[in-house]
């Protein structure tokens, strides 16, 4: 039973209150000119997934409280939340630092966007 | 040669006391070189290296598991045997495996008890009944011994069922597969063990492969927790674990992995002699020779790589099968248990040649891959052979994902997820 903290209204409760909404920080590469994607890109966009033992990061919805979608961090081994944060928001900077494979390789230009401002 | 299991052998050993039985499989070291590696003994993985061996003469061949063979989701699951799919593709692929499994124990002279007692999916909304009548047709076209049958029927079949006409989800009907039943899963994996040992394979136990390595676009071998291991083929059959594993080939996969998790009930003498799956509300059950109620339901909804699940989705399951079983209900749960099973974005499994030369995978069965084991190794060991996929494999390759030629059918398990 995963204990879920909503980070918009503060609601708490357990993972039947939420609605896990899978992986996290996917863009939708067709939002301008349709006709520049190739199928690579739609099929990573809809089918390739990150699927880390470990560290992952994922939407969730507040189904029973503010009905919004938020962000969290979880470890898939030990299904500890980590972190949990705003749908527009990043990942805090030492979560960032922590993610491994996939997420670390998502992450690296965010860190170095975010080392400059 | 092994002494093939008979009743002489039988006898022959009850005169020793039953000391002298030889071991089903050797533990060899594994060697610097192979021809071809399946990495994953599971039902699948062992499945594959028989055929190989069998089919294609390839005995040069090595199968790698991490932990004890069959420990995974082979061991873990229902054991539910069907092919009632509506799709021409998932129907070809999931017949050839049960009626594989229909010679199966005669074919590696080991009981693997299957039992073809019928598989019974109700239909409990008017919106399920036109959906499995359209199924019934695809497969009355496809040759399958399949029918529908009514409320009356089901009773019939299934004595201990609640046919209330006005309970919430009543029963409509229900789709019946008499050739489809169960199978003893640990028996699958250890007479294909014993089968493909036999035949010269070394399956290595406590050997974990940690990395593929590439030169190029090619395969050249293996990084394992007992040292590098050299070969020009790999077979990733690795199930939950198949994202890290072909992660460390530079392969990103369309997977996700979840736990699924099944129970059992104390034993009590037998009250259904086939199995029932109710896919509406979520469950589905059958007993087993030793009386206990095997039972399990859908996914937890979120990714899992602890082989345990969460209490809710267990409530769930239970739940529904108490409302269309009430005589259950003071049942006690002996054990439950999860598996982590590797999720596909359209439910259908992935039987393919990857972008690197030499590196084929099998994986994606999600939720319902043990009725499909032997039709998976069969083709998949063909693939591997050949280099190109066997005919049933093909519409299961992963271009289809960026050709968009996706499978429209929720094959994982009948249960939607």
């Amino acid at each position: 039973m995963l204990l879920v903290h909503c980070p918009v209204c503060g609601a708490e409760g357990d993972e039947t209150d939420f609605h896990g909404g899978g992986q996290a920080h996917i863009r939708r590469p067709a939002t301008h000119n349709p006709a520049e994607v190739s199928d690579e890109a739609q099929r990573d966009y809809l089918f390739i997934r990150h699927n880390p033992r470990g560290l992952h990061f994922e939407r969730w919805r507040c189904d029973r409280g503010c009905g919004k979608w938020f962000h969290a961090a979880r470890d898939t081994v030990t299904m500890e939340f980590k972190a949990f944060y705003g749908i527009t928001e990043l990942p805090p900077r030492e979560l960032m630092e922590a993610a491994t494979g996939e997420w670390a390789t998502y992450f690296k230009d965010k860190l170095k966007a975010d080392a400059k401002s | 040669m092994k002494s093939r299991y008979s009743i002489f052998s039988l006898a022959r050993n009850a005169m020793n006391y039953h000391k002298d039985w030889e071991r089903a499989w050797r533990s060899p070291q594994p060697k610097t070189e192979y021809d071809a590696v399946i990495v994953g003994a599971g039902g699948h993985g062992l499945a594959t290296a028989y055929y190989l061996a069998k089919n294609h003469k390839l005995t040069n061949i090595a199968i790698l598991e991490k932990g004890w063979l069959g420990g995974g989701n082979t061991g873990r699951n229902t054991t539910i045997i069907r092919s009632n799919y509506l799709q021409d593709s998932s129907i070809a692929i999931y017949e050839l495996a049960r009626s594989l499994y229909e010679g199966l124990s005669q074919e590696l002279n080991y009981n693997v008890m299957f039992s073809p007692r019928g598989v019974l999916m109700l239909c409990q909304t008017e919106h399920e009944l036109r959906a499995f009548k359209r199924t019934a047709h695809a497969n009355r076209l496809a040759g399958l011994d399949c029918r529908m049958v009514s409320p009356a029927e089901v009773k019939e079949i299934v004595p201990i069922i609640n046919d209330d006409p006005n309970c919430r989800y009543p029963i409509l009907g229900a789709y019946y597969q008499p050739r489809g039943g169960t199978a003893r899963h640990d028996a699958v994996a250890w007479g294909y063990a014993r089968g493909a040992d036999a035949l010269g394979v070394d399956i290595i136990q406590n050997c974990e492969v940690t990395g593929i390595t590439r030169e190029g676009e090619k395969v050249v071998g293996l990084e394992t927790s007992r040292g590098s291991i050299k070969t020009k083929k790999v077979g990733v059959v690795t199930a939950g674990n198949v994202s890290t594993l072909m992660q460390t080939a530079g392969v990103r996969m369309p997977i996700e992995s979840l736990c699924l998790q099944a129970l059992v009930s104390e034993p009590i003498k037998p009250v259904i002699d086939c199995v029932v799956m109710a896919n509406t509300v979520h469950g589905y059950i059958s007993q087993s020779d030793k009386g206990e109620l095997v039972i399990g339901g859908g996914t937890d909804p979120y990714n899992n790589y602890s082989q345990r699940g969460s209490f809710p989705s267990l409530e769930h399951t239970v739940t529904a099968l108490v409302e269309t079983f009430p005589i259950i209900s003071r049942l006690r749960m002996l054990r439950m248990w999860g598996g982590i099973v590797d999720m596909t974005g359209d439910r259908s499994p992935i039987i393919s040649k990857t972008e690197v030369e030499g590196l084929y995978v099998n994986c994606g069965w999600g939720t319902g891959g043990f009725k499909a084991i032997p039709g998976s190794g069969y083709v998949f060991a063909d693939t591997i052979a050949h280099d190109r996929p066997h005919p049933i494999a093909e519409p299961f390759g992963l271009n289809r994902f960026a050709e968009g030629r996706l499978i429209d059918e929720s094959v994982a398990a009948a249960v939607a997820h």
